[in-house]
């Protein structure tokens, strides 16, 4: 086992892990964060997306040891003093969610789009999300709402 | 954003879903977000080949491993039944047994052979790659053409055959068509065209992997399943049957399910692998599905060979229509597998008016993962048929091919309830309607226009336009009409409505939705009907324990079939509390108008609301004589007819002669899919079909190597498309109101990809007709594109 520290949604938090852990099964099975889900197993559907130190990561492609002193925020610290942050307001108002199992990973690389693109087109938000996919809405609603979210 | 008004009413409205809230934070709760005390993890052993005997297997060194706790194989695993196979479509079908651990042999790659049970995710995996199989490996065959020749090998050595049964129009529809297609086909004055398509085989890719958590109480012989499905009512007859367990012992739950599209409308062998195991051990199992697992263990669909025959005067008149179908089943009879086909059989005519109509199809048993029911499920297989032949039928004739469609509509005004050419009863449509609107949004002739300019100019991207007048039969459906299609269950649904004692209402459905947003619009439907606020109704679903027994979620049916039941739940309760409130008020029921949540004495301005009502009929204290206390009703739907949706799809494309790469310029859906509750749900749902549906003409195709390995295995090589791959949809709608429920509604869950595909191809093919292209086999990969181009000059297209 190995001695991680992590910085969860603001909380300091210390872990004893297997060295094989994905940061994924220790933030949901370890710390009970199941807001981040698991799609796939090939790094390609981004439903695990997570913020590490600000940046968007797939978190079924990073072990927990590598997180070791990192930030990471998930899909439950997104909203900020019991305000929902603008992209999960967006993703309501502009029906970009159905089945909802892809929206937590795809609001926290829209987030990660946003940080990095305040003002991003919509060509530059469809290949700013390249990396998470979405079996329900087709992605129109989903660029509307990462627009709506911007102009917030 | 500007906070909405509150409507007057809600139905018809874009209010914002109930489901929403905690999809946005993380607080849903999916089947992989459970966890329960004890509870142990179940892994699946698996067959690598693709056909193999088991000589033996050997998991005594997977219960070396610390914190394995158990492992079984078939033979370990008792079972009351086979898993059900609910629909044996005739008396020729050939259901073969299919035990949820294959005993003798595996018949596709990914056949489950045994399990292990550990106490975690990574033990279980560790104690899978434990176990070993002594495998004879023994010649696959994967493909439907070869899987029916002569000394092919044989997946169920007691039929001797791969020919799962066959299935005919003529023989087997309860109701008889306009007449045989032979007459017309015999006809030499009439124009022929006979197409052949090959349609790949798909993998649905809901973005939730399944999974399944089960809670024994052994002592009291209950069980409680959560599973990632669309169907809790439907598995838990079937866990009954095939795990022996008394049906009120046993409550199944689907929490909240990450998307299905047909893929968890299945009774699946880790559902009742799960059961049995946790019946054995007496603690709570837990099973997810990894994406890559997903691929060989959850069903497929499509996969066929379609020939499809038009008979039609030389001025465009369709006459005929003859259809032969050969269907790959993959390895095993899964819940409905032979009846997919039937669920188009009657809709290979489309829209079209014709005289002569016949089907065959026959089913095939291959080395594959089974297939059953994908979005649409039959009816995108039909309208890809009809609609590009009725193109190819076009370029024939020299006749514009929305000018062919146009001439071969069912009138307008022979609706509504007119029986169509294969038999069936359509309730209503304007098919011309939803064209021309379709036409004049697109501005047909400047896309001709723009099309003959860069074929003159010699532009090497050109231009192409396709149409798809789509229709289906969805809401299913009649439980007489299930009946007569051999069908093992109805097809009607149940609602409940509470009117609490303090005035929130309850309602309790019998459909259960996994992303469609029923919760919204049951809620609108019921605010509305009641007078009450939408904030005020509670919709629950997916639990056999609080809910009515239902047929659930599956064929466009939740609001047709579920949303009518709940309508008419309603207006029973509406009728109750007319009653009480006619007594309270000491007036004639007749002298009472109900609007707004209020009985009002016409005339006068006493009145008394709904929810003072509901006070009063829980307390009880003065109830008419003979009133039951509670404000509640429940109704029980059967529809009397499928409801029958209709568009008028076109899409615009640029292909690169060069490179044969297909881009999406417009893609426009003009969709009549009756009164619709909620616009914003309706065009959520057109703009995830029309993706899947342009997904299954351009990019997914699940293929086997000739070992009966999946080569598209997982999500790298199996192309779901991503943001970047899809173009805007340019969504339209008109109205026709459904004669068949007094709230007018079809459906619209299927209508984009039942209508994609063949625009799409129909936009390819238009683009390089000139160059002599007749057919771009999908998906229209670029090679393929490029493959047709280069044919066709060689003159061999």
């Amino acid at each position: 086992m190995r001695h991680v520290s992590l910085t969860v949604n603001g909380q300091r938090t210390e872990l004893e892990v297997e060295p094989r852990q994905l940061l994924v099964y220790a933030l949901r099975e370890q710390l009970g964060l199941t807001g981040t889900n698991v799609g796939c197993d090939t790094s390609s559907c981004g439903a695990c997306t997570v913020l590490l130190d600000g940046e968007s990561v797939k978190s079924c492609t990073v072990l927990a040891v590598q997180a070791d002193g990192c930030e990471v925020t998930t899909i439950e610290g997104l909203a900020a003093n019991g305000e929902l942050h603008p992209l999960q307001r967006a993703f309501q108002e502009a029906h970009a969610l159905q089945c909802g199992y892809c929206t937590p990973g795809m609001i926290m690389a829209a987030a990660s789009l946003l940080a990095d693109n305040p003002s991003p087109t919509d060509d530059e938000i469809r290949h700013g999300l390249e990396g998470n996919l979405c079996r329900c809405t087709g992605y129109q609603n989903i660029v509307k709402a990462v627009h709506a979210a911007a102009g917030a | 954003m500007a906070t909405v008004e509150k409507p007057a009413t809600f139905v018809g409205t874009r209010q914002l879903r109930k489901e929403d809230p905690e999809l946005i934070t993380g607080a849903a709760r999916f089947v992989d977000d459970i966890s329960l005390p004890g509870m142990l993890w179940l892994g699946v052993v698996r067959s690598p080949f693709a056909h193999a005997r088991i000589r033996s297997i050997d998991v005594s060194k997977a219960l070396e491993l610390d914190g394995v706790v158990a492992a079984y194989t078939g033979a370990d695993l008792e079972f009351a039944a086979p898993l059900l196979m609910a629909w044996a479509i005739n008396d020729q079908v050939k259901n073969p047994p299919h035990n949820p651990l294959t005993k003798d042999k595996a018949r596709y790659a990914g056949d489950a052979v045994a399990v292990v049970v550990a106490e975690s995710r990574a033990l279980a995996k560790d104690g899978v790659v434990a176990v070993e199989v002594d495998w004879e490996p023994l010649p696959a065959v994967t493909g439907i053409r070869e899987a029916l020749a002569d000394g092919a090998p044989i997946l169920h050595d007691d039929f001797g055959t791969n020919d799962a049964g066959s299935w005919s129009i003529a023989g087997d529809s309860p109701v008889p068509t306009r007449g045989p297609s032979a007459p017309f086909f015999d006809d030499p004055d009439l124009v022929k065209i006979k197409e052949e398509y090959s349609l790949a085989r798909l993998i649905p890719n809901a973005m939730e992997p399944r999974g399944v958590v089960v809670d024994p109480n052994v002592a009291m012989g209950e069980y409680t399943v959560y599973s990632a499905t669309q169907i809790p009512h439907i598995l838990r007859t079937a866990l009954v049957i095939s795990n022996g367990i008394p049906e009120a012992k046993l409550r199944v739950v689907a929490p909240d399910v990450g998307g299905g599209f047909g893929s968890k409308l299945e009774v699946y062998p880790e559902d009742a692998i799960c059961l049995a195991v946790a019946q054995k051990l007496g603690r709570p199992i837990k099973w997810v599905e990894e994406r890559s697992e997903n691929y060989v263990a959850t069903l497929h669909g499509r996969e066929m060979l379609q020939q499809i025959e038009l008979a039609a005067t030389r001025d465009g008149d369709l006459k005929a229509v003859r259809v032969r179908l050969t269907v790959a089943m993959g390895a095993y009879l899964r819940l409905v597998t032979p009846g997919i086909p039937m669920l188009g059989a009657w809709l290979y005519h489309g829209c079209y008016d014709c005289e002569g109509y016949d089907l065959e199809y026959t089913n095939v048993f291959t080395n594959t993962t089974f297939t059953d029911a994908y979005r649409g499920a039959g009816r995108p297989e039909a309208t890809y048929a009809i609609e590009r032949a009725m193109d190819t039928l076009a370029r024939e004739l020299d006749i514009d091919p929305v000018e062919l469609r146009r001439k071969n509509f069912i009138p307008t005004e022979s609706f509504p309830n007119y029986t169509i050419a294969s038999g069936l009863t359509v309730d209503s449509a304007d098919y011309h309607g939803t064209l021309d609107k379709c036409l004049e949004v697109l501005d047909y002739d400047a896309v001709r226009a723009e099309q003959r300019t860069r074929r003159d100019r010699g532009d090497r991207k050109l231009l192409g336009v396709g149409f798809s007048t789509w229709i289906e039969m969805c809401g299913l459906a009649p439980s007489r009409v299930l009946s007569a299609l051999n069908y093992a269950a109805g097809g009607w649904d149940a609602a409940t409505i509470e009117l609490m004692p303090t005035g929130t209402v309850r309602v309790l459905t019998g459909v259960s939705p996994h992303g469609q947003g029923s919760a919204t619009v049951f809620a609108q439907v019921v605010a509305d009907q009641l007078g009450v606020d939408y904030d005020d109704v509670e919709v629950l679903h997916g639990d056999t324990a609080t809910t009515p027994f239902g047929m659930d979620t599956y064929g466009s049916r939740g609001v047709s079939v579920g949303g009518v039941a709940l309508h008419a739940a309603g207006e029973k309760l509406i009728a109750k509390a007319r009653t009480l409130a006619a007594h309270e008020l000491e007036c004639a029921e007749d002298d009472l108008e109900f609007a707004g949540g209020n009985f009002t004495v016409k005339g006068t301005d006493r009145s008394v609301g709904i929810k003072a009502l509901a006070f009063s009929s829980w307390t009880a204290h003065n109830l008419p004589d003979g009133m039951e206390p509670g404000l509640q009703a429940t109704h029980l739907y059967d529809p009397p007819n499928f409801s029958w949706p209709n568009g008028a799809h076109c899409c615009v494309v640029e292909v690169d002669q060069d490179t044969g790469s297909v881009d999406i310029v417009r893609y426009l859906a003009v969709d009549d899919c009756g009164v619709q509750l909620n616009p914003m749900l309706v065009e959520g749902q057109v703009h995830g079909g029309v993706a899947q549906g342009i997904a299954e003409a351009l990019f997914e195709e699940a293929i086997y190597d000739d070992e009966g390995n999946l080569a598209t295995g997982t999500m790298t090589n199996y192309l779901v498309p991503g943001p970047p791959e899809l173009p805007s949809f340019e969504v339209h709608d008109t109205v026709t109101p459904s004669p068949t429920n007094p709230m007018g509604v079809k459906g619209i869950g299927e209508a984009g990809t039942i209508a994609a595909p063949p625009a799409v191809i129909n936009a390819i093919v238009d683009a390089l007709a000139h160059l002599g292209v007749r057919d771009v086999e999908r998906p229209a990969t670029p090679e393929r594109v490029w493959r047709a181009i280069q044919e066709a000059k060689e003159g061999r297209s």
